[in-house]
């Protein structure tokens, strides 16, 4: 049997996600994740009424990256991952996640060289692709602008 | 006796006479709990990290097999021994506790057949006792070849579970007062990569390198595979195993109901660990614990035990690499 032949029996051999329970899934977190965000901003907009809406929603945000990050150390949001796949990735409580996770792991190898440095491992690239999307749509905003 | 070009028969009698096992949490629960001499009750086994975890878990292994073998160190000619992590972090620093001479060897999951191999060889060359001892932690593992234990991830279909526990086996010349299996000749495996890149399918990775060392073992000692009542791979899983049944039968005819994994041995379906078990462990944990005790009650007498390993690392997936696989095929018969 040659690499092709193999490679072709792996294929069909292998089994394959099951596309719709996982999207089903995945569908259903991510949006009782938003859900309970939204239901946070709702309170907060009644408990605050001086607030603007910008305000607002960074207080939401703060309290969802809370929520995550108490999740992961406490040993659940790895177990609704396993679930919710990208519906548990995507919201701000991923992100908190996919930041806490690394610093508890490393934490061992010390402060400075094991979390502080480690912390990033997985956020990183979020960052680093996000700051260089925002500096292309910057110019691509500042070009049109000249001409509008 | 070297006989064609990767097997060797044995001259010398070289027994298995004793064995000793520490298994994880789940493995605990798993199909074979009640065979493991001990189970650990939480992963870090009273550590402060899974590292140090799993070197607790060897000497925890090996001073229990000394224990039960009724053998003291001075007596022992050498430890060989290997694991997954970088440096064999956990053989080296295990070793530290024993006034013992140590190998560390690796074949990523194929390290407890190189350890066989190599103690068999070491014994016929003059030694008397040799510590075969090869171990696994789900943690430590994890944190080195994918992500950090928290991180909220969906595994792939085709994942596997790396075991928790070390497994460890006496091997001696000089003939115990029991009857106990023994080693009779081994094959070395090559290293064989099919192109697979998917660092998620280890077993479809694997299983062209079982196939590879069991048919050759088979070519090269002129036997048939109805010659032993069990072939068993070390940790191809459910897929790996399909794909080996499926070139051996190519081969050698209908082989389904005599080829096993120990990765599908060990846990049970409803413990959701995908395909089955993985690692070094894996393979030593299931030799030294059911597989060894059936050899002993007479439920086996032939078997040809071929543990399996996938030499990737982290880095050399991200470099674009495709996984070489090795397995070593040893045969033990009582």
């Amino acid at each position: 049997m040659d690499k092709k032949e193999y490679g072709e029996l792996v294929k069909q051999t292998s089994p394959k996600t099951k596309e719709g329970k996982t999207i089903l899934c995945a569908f259903a977190i991510g949006g009782l994740i938003c859900m309970i965000g939204q239901a946070f901003s709702d309170v907060l907009a009644l408990l605050l009424p001086d607030f603007d809406a910008k305000k607002i929603g960074a207080l939401t945000g703060v309290v969802m990256i809370f929520l995550g990050s108490l999740l992961t150390g406490l040993g659940v949001y790895d177990k609704i991952g396993y679930y919710a796949g990208a519906g548990s990735v995507l919201p701000i409580t991923g992100f908190a996640n996919s930041i806490v996770s690394p610093a508890i792991e490393y934490n061992k190898e010390g402060i400075v060289f094991g979390l502080m440095a480690k912390m990033f491992s997985i956020a990183g690239p979020v960052i680093v692709s996000g700051v260089c999307a925002s500096v292309v749509i910057g110019i691509v905003y500042y070009v049109i602008g000249l001409f509008v | 006796m070297k006989k064609g070009r990767q097997t060797y028969i044995l001259d010398k009698k070289i027994y298995i006479s004793h064995t000793a096992t520490i298994a994880g949490v789940d493995e605990g629960k798993g199909r074979l709990r009640d065979f493991f001499d001990y189970v650990i009750d939480e992963s870090e086994f009273g550590c402060k990290s899974h590292e140090k975890a799993e070197i607790k878990l060897r000497k925890h292994a090996i001073e229990s097999l000394l224990k039960s073998a009724s053998v003291s160190a001075a007596d022992v000619d050498v430890i060989l021994g290997g694991d997954l992590l970088n440096q064999l972090v956990p053989s080296g620093f295990s070793a530290r506790e024993f006034d013992i001479p140590f190998c560390g060897l690796y074949s990523a999951c194929a390290t407890f057949g190189q350890a066989l191999a190599t103690g068999a060889i070491l014994l016929s060359g003059g030694a008397e006792r040799v510590i075969c001892c090869t171990s696994s932690h789900f943690a430590t593992a994890e944190r080195q070849y994918r992500y950090p234990l928290e991180l909220g991830t969906q595994p792939p279909p085709t994942a596997q579970w790396t075991v928790t526990g070390a497994g460890c086996a006496m091997l001696t010349t000089s003939k115990p007062k029991f009857k106990c299996p023994k080693i009779t000749g081994f094959t070395l495996g090559k290293v064989i990569d099919m192109g697979l890149d998917d660092p998620n399918n280890m077993g479809a990775a694997m299983a062209p390198a079982a196939y590879d060392t069991i048919s050759a073992h088979l070519r090269e000692r002129g036997v048939g595979a109805d010659y032993y009542d069990l072939i068993v791979t070390g940790d191809l899983g459910k897929l790996g195993r399909e794909l080996l049944c499926t070139m051996l039968e190519q081969e050698c005819g209908a082989v389904k109901d005599r080829v096993n994994d120990c990765g599908c041995m060990i846990f049970k379906d409803r413990q959701k660990c995908g395909l089955g078990g993985s690692g070094a462990g894996c393979s030593s944990l299931v030799f030294c614990s059911y597989l060894y005790k059936t050899m002993m009650e007479g439920g086996l007498k032939r078997i040809l035990f071929v543990p399996t390993g996938a030499m990737l690392s982290k880095d050399s997936s991200l470099q674009g690499e495709s996984i070489p696989a090795i397995a070593h095929a040893v045969a033990i018969e009582i």
